[in-house]
């Protein structure tokens, strides 16, 4: 990889995941993943928890140049540990070459990232695990069908809070979780912005131990969109400020994108048919207000 | 000859040395702890040329054993009871992954209620999974075990993982006369774990694990897993023959004790076999025509030495230290798949006891024998039979009556 990634100039021309995989179409998980490849290449192994990227991988084919493993939806990180220490034993037996030695990839969702898997990601980060966490995060367990996953936003419709109000909880902090851990780095990224993500990566790879890329996955099927409007959606998401990008390194975090002026949320909200029912039959000021203050409430607290 | 004292825990820890284990992950559960422990005590000291990880939970340390294993070193880990079953998820799992690696169970039975003494319920819920098992009697048993159980996974007809089984507190904290191998000779029997294929090289990309789409190939690869069970069969027979020319112990896939002229044989696996074994003496005196046939290879299932055993007795007592609820005992029901329809079959008669680590009294083996040669007189198996004594109703009926009395002067 090149040094120093400054614009859309300086991104892999060269794509390195395989197309024709079974992703929905316009899947935002899918972007970030074919970006991030192309910069973390094929000597890589990637671990993954069950979710909808686990059919990337099937019998007998695979888009991955280099390693995959399917683990569980618990214990993803807990493969990463094996591989990683199996391949740390060999170089120190010297029973394979140096240049045999491949990076350990978490490939999680949100279901896995921030519920089921959390015991097994947090004991990976205590034991200062080399290895790269990926989750893509479409605020929902997508592949069964969108119910509400620990990712999933405020007043959200689900499969499983398909009521008036949605859901009631609000998306927990993944990137807090990671940084109260002090990993080596941890950071949120979209592939609807190639340059912040690909800068973020960069980093990320000059960096041993723990390192989190949380990536928000605009998803047409889970949260009633057009494929073709995904991109729109994931600046939306950026410019509204409900998806603040960010990083943690060095024990600070830093926002590598401040949203100035911030548009309206409601404008993120209204082209996605998860909030239909903010705005239709009747719209719900309340709520609306609701999200709308805690999105300013976070940016008050960023200055 | 090196001869020192071990606990059954202390020989599965010699095992997983002599074996040269690269990697060992690792999660502390009673009576399993001291195995761990005692490796990382090695593994600290430069005694052992190893690398112990302490996981957060069992379904993590299997997961870390199996991502290992297929990446290509020598794993061995080891669980107990509840710890085995938090894990279970993993223990289906990964015996699809064909990345051999050994896990000591040491059983203790399961909750509810929550206890800490053995019974066989908790490696029986791994029966069906993929992974072989062997049940050990004694300490000796358990590190000779240990060393069969990689040669016969790492098999190349077999390619799976395996359970050793050893009972906890009978057998992990009972010290025995151990004979520790020879490293050299460990070394000629058990060559240096070979990948064959199933790692993760730069150079050599793979995937695994991976999805299927269909049950064709789902149903080709459970097949798969089955068949290289079956082989393990052939395979085990070869490396209990090689470790009794190198070692001069005899290991048999299913043990037979002064079983030849039986009429009534009983039916075990586990240190209680032992008892068992005192029992045919004691009766042997008294003139009966008794003996013991004790699996210690239970997946694969060694039908075929069991019918060579079994057939042509008039009774066999299937003592099952596990419970199966609504249904009964686990060996008895598995047992009678490979007899039925068998000419010569004999009667079985089932006994379900020993659960959360009851004693089975040499009293009640007589008994055991008295009825199963009454039955065979009569020609009709008795109804299967729970072993529970009336002074132990008596005592957990007066513990009642004592809490109740508690409770009543204070409220």
């Amino acid at each position: 990889m090149t040094a120093m990634i400054r614009s859309m100039k300086d991104l892999p021309s060269m794509h390195l995941l395989g197309a024709g995989t079974a992703m929905c179409a316009g899947c935002g998980g899918l972007e970030a993943i074919h970006q991030i490849y192309d910069l973390i290449g094929g000597k890589t192994v990637f671990v993954n928890a069950a979710g909808c990227m686990t059919l990337l991988s099937t019998y007998p084919f695979t888009p991955f140049r280099g390693g995959w493993i399917y683990t569980s939806m618990a214990s993803a990180p807990a493969g990463a540990q094996g591989v990683r220490d199996a391949l740390d034993i060999l170089l120190r037996k010297q029973r394979i070459a140096r240049d045999e030695d491949m990076t350990a990839v978490v490939l999680a969702g949100d279901g896995a990232s921030f519920g089921m898997g959390l015991s097994a990601t947090s004991a990976a980060i205590e034991r200062g695990l080399d290895f790269l966490y990926l989750c893509y995060d479409n605020e929902g367990y997508g592949n069964t069908g969108q119910q509400t996953s620990g990712a999933t936003p405020h007043a959200a419709c689900t499969s499983t809070d398909s009521g008036e109000r949605g859901y009631r909880g609000w998306k927990k902090d993944l990137f807090a979780i990671w940084a109260a851990h002090r990993p080596a780095y941890a950071a949120t990224v979209i592939g609807a912005d190639p340059v912040d993500l690909a800068k973020k990566i960069e980093r990320a790879l000059s960096l041993k131990g723990p390192r989190l890329i949380h990536a928000l996955a605009p998803c047409p099927t889970g949260w009633d969109f057009e494929p073709q409007d995904a991109i729109e959606i994931g600046r939306l998401a950026i410019r509204s400020g409900m998806f603040p990008l960010k990083e943690y390194v060095g024990g600070a975090v830093v926002h590598t994108r401040v949203p100035h002026p911030r548009v309206p949320v409601e404008d993120y909200l209204r082209r996605q048919g998860r909030f239909a029912h903010l705005f239709a039959p009747r719209r719900n000021d309340r709520l609306l207000a609701e999200i709308q203050a805690q999105v300013d409430a976070y940016w008050r607290g960023v200055a | 000859m090196n001869r020192v004292l071990l606990t059954g825990n202390g020989a599965a820890a010699w095992g997983a040395r002599l074996a040269e284990a690269d990697y060992i992950p690792s999660f502390p559960i009673t009576p399993q702890t001291e195995i761990i422990e005692t490796l990382e005590r090695w593994c600290t000291d430069g005694e052992m040329d190893g690398t112990v990880v302490t996981l957060e939970s069992e379904h993590s340390m299997i997961t870390a054993a199996a991502a290992a294993a297929a990446t290509g070193v020598r794993v061995f880990t080891a669980t107990s009871s509840q710890g085995l079953m938090y894990g279970m998820e993993m223990i289906y799992t990964v015996a699809g992954w064909r990345a051999p690696f050994v896990l000591v169970n040491v059983s203790r039975a399961l909750a509810t209620p929550v206890t800490l003494e053995p019974d066989h319920t908790d490696v029986l819920g791994a029966r069906d999974s993929g992974f072989l098992q062997i049940h050990c009697a004694t300490c000796q048993e358990v590190l000779d075990s240990v060393l069969i159980a990689y040669r016969l996974g790492e098999d190349a007809r077999v390619r799976l993982p395996a359970i050793v089984n050893e009972d906890g507190f009978y057998l992990s904290f009972t010290r025995e006369p151990v004979e520790l191998p020879d490293p050299d000779a460990v070394r000629r029997f058990l060559p240096p774990f070979r990948s064959r294929g199933i790692e993760f090289r730069a150079s050599r990309p793979i995937s695994q694990a991976v999805a299927v789409l269909g049950s064709a190939p789902y149903s080709y690869f459970r097949y798969e897993a089955h068949l290289a069970a079956l082989a393990a069969l052939p395979a085990y027979d070869e490396a209990a023959a090689a470790f009794a020319s190198e070692f001069g112990r005899r290991w048999p896939a299913v043990e037979a004790y002064r079983a030849e002229d039986a009429e009534i044989v009983y039916f075990m696996i586990g240190s209680f076999a032992t008892k068992a074994k005192d029992a045919v003496d004691r009766l042997r005196e008294a003139g009966r025509k008794i003996g013991l046939v004790r699996p210690r290879l239970l997946r694969p299932y060694p039908e075929g030495a069991l019918r060579q055993h079994l057939l042509g007795k008039r009774a066999v007592i299937v003592i099952d230290q596990n419970l199966s609820m609504g249904k009964g005992g686990v060996l008895y029901a598995e047992l009678a798949s490979a007899l039925y329809g068998r000419p010569g079959a004999p009667l079985l008669v089932s006994f379900v006891g020993a659960l959360g680590g009851r004693d089975i009294t040499a009293e009640e083996f007589y008994e055991m024998a008295k009825v199963a040669r009454q039955a065979a007189d009569a020609g009709v198996a008795p109804e299967p039979r729970l072993l529970y004594t009336a002074g132990e109703l008596r005592e957990l009926r007066t513990l009642q009556a004592i809490a109740g009395a508690e409770r009543r002067t204070i409220t």
